[in-house]
């Protein structure tokens, strides 16, 4: 009896375990919204989006839904990081409603078809500029001595005004949006020769305490990473400053996009018009280090071409 | 009667409740190892880069291609990282596991259970980007205090490995020293060795098939860290010149790219061949492991 009993116990312990497991398996890592309870709703808009992507944009996007949440309680948005290259993979792909990147979608995937499937949203805007350590004497570079660190060509701080020492370089991954700013920016197109294989690093918090760490080191991070541990150089005589971003005189800046399906669903559509609206542009955008994109007086487009508005 | 085949019926629902689960874990492994070797071999089959220029080439920017139109996509610098950091790693960390393993068994066996077992376990519950941030900045500040450099690179990289790495191979190493019978060093006191001698001539070389193993199954988590290792190696995928320059490895090109890189274009099918390479590996460890395993078995009977 007794025995029977313990086995008894034993499997259905088991069962227990497994289906826990099972369970546990099955669950998503949707963060709970808790806001389901809520009756009093005055909103008709009811759904569920998903927004993978961009790390950079996440922190943005996740503010913006629990204020959008708490205003449509029956929206439930979860917000997911990953990198811009998941976002528009999976978005192009139709698996989520919102795919947050740092690049233009053309910049990812070349198939005319699946771009026509696509909708740009490009709900804020970010500055990036070069830093270098504290202990580096040069105040601003050129673009041309920016290009010339970054191809290879000058390894000497000397050649720049600096003092007698080798200049280190992190660059960011190869494919990641501030890479990609960066590049188009200063660079302009020339390919960067095999021989020149300078450090890389993927998240612009690392990067940050490397420069602040690392002497002679230099590399470039989004406006909102600038602090006073490094130093943030100005190119051509112009400062890093969002003014400058939004004549264009400052050049190294990208959109933040928000890609979603051609004829999205009520609730995502809600929600891209809500980023672009007051509540998040004149307040939220600039909370997380952004430029709002209502204040630019330049466009640009995915080749690269700047129109005035 | 009816207790009877109530009693049936336990004995055939835990069987298929733990049956299940043993077939959940193995429909997992194989569809996990499916899924990284359909991807991974898409860069061969599908995107025509031949085998040789992927285990043997040097560039590495899958972004552009050769004058021949084949990607730049030579892995050797990142292979060979891997096993620079590897190898290195393992070899500082095998002194000290070893002297440690020796002094809990055979020194001081209650202090060894009661103190310091405890804390080689609780150094396997740190989460490896606090080492990473430690290495970043402790060891990669003193490397370059007197190396010289940048600091970031192998060996700043190794000595980081080295701890995480420290707490698998004293507590196997432990285990395996503690499994030699007390009656083969009864024998060694018997005949008047001292108990140096007796470590050296009976210990060591009985409990050597077991000490390997932990060697290996140290290799194996040193071979697959990525988190620690890339924010310290300084990620250039340039094949190692030395120890303090940087370099790259499989684990850190990975994580570095994966999420930048949409599905199906040739640089993700790359990553996937890196990982391919990494699954390899792995199994090649654990075939290691099981064959010292074996080799122990039939030497000690």
């Amino acid at each position: 009896m007794i025995n029977s009993l313990s086995r008894r116990q034993f499997f259905s312990l088991a069962g227990a375990a497994t289906v826990v497991g099972l369970g546990l398996a099955g669950c998503s890592s949707s963060s709970a919204g808790g806001t389901s309870s809520s009756t009093d709703t005055s909103s008709s808009i009811s759904g569920s989006i998903t927004a993978v992507g961009s790390t950079a944009l996440q922190p943005l996007v996740e503010a913006a839904s629990e204020q959008f949440m708490t205003e449509n309680p029956n929206v439930q948005i979860t917000v997911q990081g990953g990198g811009s290259g998941q976002g528009i993979t999976q978005i192009s792909q139709g698996s989520v409603q919102i795919g947050d990147s740092d690049v233009f979608a053309e910049t990812k995937i070349t198939d005319a078809s699946t771009l026509a499937k696509l909708a740009d949203n490009k709900v804020a805007v970010v500055g990036m500029g070069p830093v270098v350590n504290t202990g580096v004497a040069v105040d601003d570079l050129t673009l041309a001595q920016l290009k010339s660190i970054f191809t290879g060509a000058v390894t000497n701080w000397k050649d720049l005004g600096g003092d007698d020492a080798d200049i280190v370089v992190i660059n960011r991954a190869s494919g990641s949006g501030t890479r990609a700013t960066f590049e188009s920016a200063v660079l302009g197109g020339t390919a960067v020769p095999a021989s020149f294989t300078p450090q890389e690093q993927d998240s612009s918090g690392t990067v940050a305490k490397m420069i602040a760490d690392t002497p002679n080191s230099i590399s470039y991070l989004a406006f909102s990473y600038f602090s006073d541990t490094l130093k943030a150089l100005s190119v051509g005589g112009v400062k890093p400053e969002e003014g400058n971003v939004e004549t264009n005189k400052w050049t190294i800046w990208a959109y933040e996009h928000m890609y979603t399906a051609a004829s999205p669903d009520a609730a995502t559509k809600a929600f891209i018009d809500y980023m672009l609206s007051d509540d998040v542009q004149g307040s939220l955008v600039e909370q997380t280090g952004y430029i709002s994109v209502s204040g630019m007086k330049v466009a640009r487009d995915a080749n690269g071409t700047v129109t005035s508005l | 009667m009816a207790d009877i085949s109530d009693k049936r019926g336990i004995e055939r629902r835990g069987r298929v409740l733990t049956g299940s689960a043993v077939a959940l874990v193995v429909v997992l492994v194989c569809t996990l190892i499916f899924m990284v070797c359909s991807r991974g071999l898409a860069t061969f089959l599908t995107d025509g880069v031949p085998l040789g220029s992927f285990l043997g080439g040097t560039s590495w920017n899958p972004h552009q291609n050769d004058a021949s139109g084949v990607p730049l996509v030579g892995a050797l610098p990142m292979i060979a990282g891997s096993f620079a950091v590897t190898l290195l790693s393992c070899a500082l960390a095998l002194p000290f596991a070893l002297g440690a393993s020796l002094f809990v068994v055979d020194v001081a066996p209650s202090f060894g259970r009661r103190v310091f077992r405890p804390m080689i376990e609780l150094l396997v519950g740190i989460p490896s980007v606090v080492f990473g941030l430690v290495g970043l900045s402790v060891v990669v500040p003193w490397t370059r205090s007197w190396a010289g450099g940048t600091g970031y690179g192998i060996l700043s990289s190794s000595i980081v490995l080295a701890f995480m790495i420290l707490p698998t191979v004293t507590s196997l190493a432990t285990d395996a020293i503690a499994a030699v019978p007390d009656s083969y060093r009864d024998g060694s006191y018997g005949l008047g060795c001292t108990r140096w001698q007796t470590i050296v001539h009976v210990e060591v070389p009985s409990a050597m098939p077991g000490i390997l193993t932990a060697v290996i199954m140290g290799m194996t988590r040193a071979f697959g860290e990525a988190l620690a290792v890339q924010m310290i190696i300084g990620n250039a995928a340039q094949l190692p010149q030395g120890l303090l320059t940087p370099a790259a490895t499989l684990t850190s090109v990975l994580t570095m790219g994966m999420g930048n890189e949409a599905m199906g274009t040739v640089y993700n099918d790359v990553l996937w061949s890196l990982a391919l390479v990494l699954l390899a590996m792995s199994l090649v460890f654990i075939l290691l492991v099981h064959l010292v395993g074996r080799m122990g078995a039939v030497r000690n009977g």
